[in-house]
């Protein structure tokens, strides 16, 4: 009982932590909290059951079709609503801009699709493995697999390439990045890009784990995902890793051993516990204020 | 009185001037913790609800009078606002914004399952006793305290601390001290608004104070301006306004309303009339030839 749970757990917050590195690597280079993050998402999700409803491809198409989508998707948003802000107006200003994003997007697709839940096709027979008294559901094990080797893979760029260097560099400074020669403006675009393609991973995982889709998905599961990477010491990527799995397995535990009604509440009061014990997050640094 | 006034203004119109008014209490009570004081806080619609919910099951289980009902969800929201002002001590910017947010839900999640409110179906049957006369003589004596407040030696550490706390602890502003007042009081309009918002719609449910109405109500400071009087009482009415405008092109409404934001941040991006303070207004037309040399 107690192992399924805690798988239950990680399968959920491994979706939680790829829609949360997405949040924490933007805010990691242009303090930004993206609100439309989770509207990326819900197109993602969307995105995928399109490509398996209209073209019947297979799981692993519909994915990268998805990554593909949102990718360009994320780019196109942070042209239009965050580029003509930067650098001339408070962090306040690109918030609302975000949050109108959001509000967009979402009724867009309410328009597109309806509000209702629209249920996922049939991608792959559900089989179960048992490990010792253990059950585990392929579609478990897929999300765990992919999870983990997007975010081996995202964590090879940011260390070994010369992107993922320049990226580095624009989260310490991005002015003095400017200075030594480095294309702010791009590797801005190529984060976005990044980040919207694994939330888009997230969302057609969620999709068909859950089976359904729903115009205002994108709204919890991005408050979640944010609430992960502030868990996690927001800007971290290691962090949001940490922050993600750890808020899916409390919130399945919470919902197994105290009350389902609370589901909700129980992560964002954990939450708040953290962050009055370590306000910096669990893997943040402490950076000291400068005058 | 509101009986004359209904006499000359169209329901529909006299219903939305009456929930300005509302928006208005809510907004500057905002604008207080977030504007002047610049701590960012995503829960405001938590107070709201805080407020909507003791006073309601006040009037309604325990028969108390409405002004006393109205003041006790104020007090209640108060207390709340001063112990989630306490942890602002050691958050900061975007940490204290998911601690509001975290908190908001939590309040929601709570009266969803609060027996006494009505669960996740909704409390009705509170009287509807919240008055035009009753909602806009509040505004003037809430502008009026707010104007006092900010041109004061209180209001101006507040937003020195804005500004660079650093420079104002170094000043002598007493940070810690004010950040609390700032919430407290503001988590006060909040309740203050809530009380009188549940008992002109007499249905209240915990979906009336999602995150949505928390950033529906950032979405007035920010756009008015921050820490501006004239500005958030601009905004409020902008955007209590707009969704009803915006009623002609039905289904695209909040397709409009979203991207409605996004322009008006990119045009004006510090608010509409950022900063703008009711002494700079006075000043411009009292003294016409002096022109203002701010810079």
């Amino acid at each position: 009982m107690f192992f399924e749970q805690l798988i239950n757990g990680l399968t959920l917050g491994s979706t939680y932590a790829l829609i949360a590195l997405g949040y924490t690597m933007v805010y990691g280079i242009v303090q930004l909290i993206n609100f439309a993050h989770g509207e990326i998402y819900m197109f993602g999700a969307f995105a995928g059951l399109f490509l398996v409803a209209a073209f019947g491809v297979n799981i692993f198409w519909a994915l990268l079709g998805a990554m593909a989508f949102c990718m360009l998707l994320g780019v196109v948003v942070e042209r239009i609503a965050y580029r003509p802000l930067r650098g001339k107006s408070s962090r306040l200003s690109a918030l609302i801009s975000a949050i109108g994003v959001s509000i967009f997007l979402s009724t867009l697709m309410a328009l597109l699709r309806g509000t209702n839940t629209t249920r996922y096709p049939q991608v792959m027979s559900d089989k179960t493995f048992h490990l010792g008294s253990v059950e585990v559901s392929s579609m478990q094990v897929i999300i765990l697999l992919v999870s983990a080797l997007l975010m081996v893979g995202l964590q090879l760029m940011i260390q070994k390439t010369r992107i993922g260097k320049a990226m580095r560099a624009c989260s310490q400074d991005i002015d003095a990045s400017a200075l030594m020669g480095i294309n702010v403006n791009r590797v801005i675009s190529f984060t976005f890009a990044i980040g919207s393609a694994l939330a888009a991973a997230g969302g057609v995982m969620v999709g068909i784990y859950y089976n359904a889709v729903w115009p205002y998905m994108g709204t919890m599961a991005g408050l979640k995902a944010f609430s992960a990477a502030v868990l996690g010491g927001i800007g971290s990527v290691p962090g949001a890793m940490v922050g993600g799995l750890t808020l899916g397995v409390m919130e399945i535990m919470g919902v197994a051993y105290l009350s389902s009604s609370y589901k909700d509440a129980i992560a964002f009061a954990i939450l708040i516990l953290v962050l009055i014990v370590r306000p910096q997050g669990l893997m943040g640094q402490k950076i000291s204020k400068k005058v | 009185m509101d009986a004359i006034i209904s006499q000359y203004i169209d329901a529909y119109y006299f219903r939305i001037l009456i929930l300005i008014g509302i928006n208005i209490i809510l907004a500057l009570g905002l604008n207080l913790t977030t504007g002047v004081t610049g701590q960012l806080s995503m829960g405001h619609a938590g107070f709201m609800s805080l407020g909507a919910y003791t006073s309601a099951i006040l009037t309604v289980h325990f028969a108390v009078p409405f002004f006393a009902a109205l003041l006790a969800g104020a007090l209640v929201a108060a207390l709340f606002g001063f112990l989630l002002g306490l942890p602002t001590l050691r958050l900061e910017g975007d940490y204290l914004a998911m601690v509001t947010i975290g908190f908001a839900e939590i309040v929601r999640v709570f009266f969803l399952n609060f027996e006494p409110g009505g669960k996740a179906v909704g409390f009705s049957g509170i009287p509807q006793v919240t008055t035009f006369t009753l909602v806009w003589i509040l505004v003037i004596i809430v502008i009026y305290l707010n104007y006092k407040l900010l041109n004061s030696r209180t209001g101006r550490a507040m937003y020195a601390i804005r500004e660079n706390e650093i420079a104002a602890e170094a000043s002598g502003v007493n940070t810690t001290q004010l950040k609390v007042l700032a919430f407290t009081l503001g988590a006060f309009l909040g309740g203050l608004g809530g009380g009188l918002f549940a008992h002109y719609m007499f249905f209240i449910e915990p979906g009336n104070f999602g995150f949505m109405k928390s950033i529906e109500l950032l979405n007035m400071v920010v756009l008015g301006g921050m820490g501006s009087i004239p500005g958030t009482i601009l905004g409020s009415i902008i955007l209590t306004i707009a969704p009803e405008m915006l009623r002609i092109v039905q289904d695209y409404r909040l397709l409009f309303y979203g991207a409605l934001l996004v322009i008006l941040m990119i045009f004006r991006p510090n608010g509409l009339l950022g900063d703008v303070r009711f002494y700079d207004i006075k000043k411009r037309f009292s003294r016409k030839e002096v022109k203002s040399c701010q810079s």
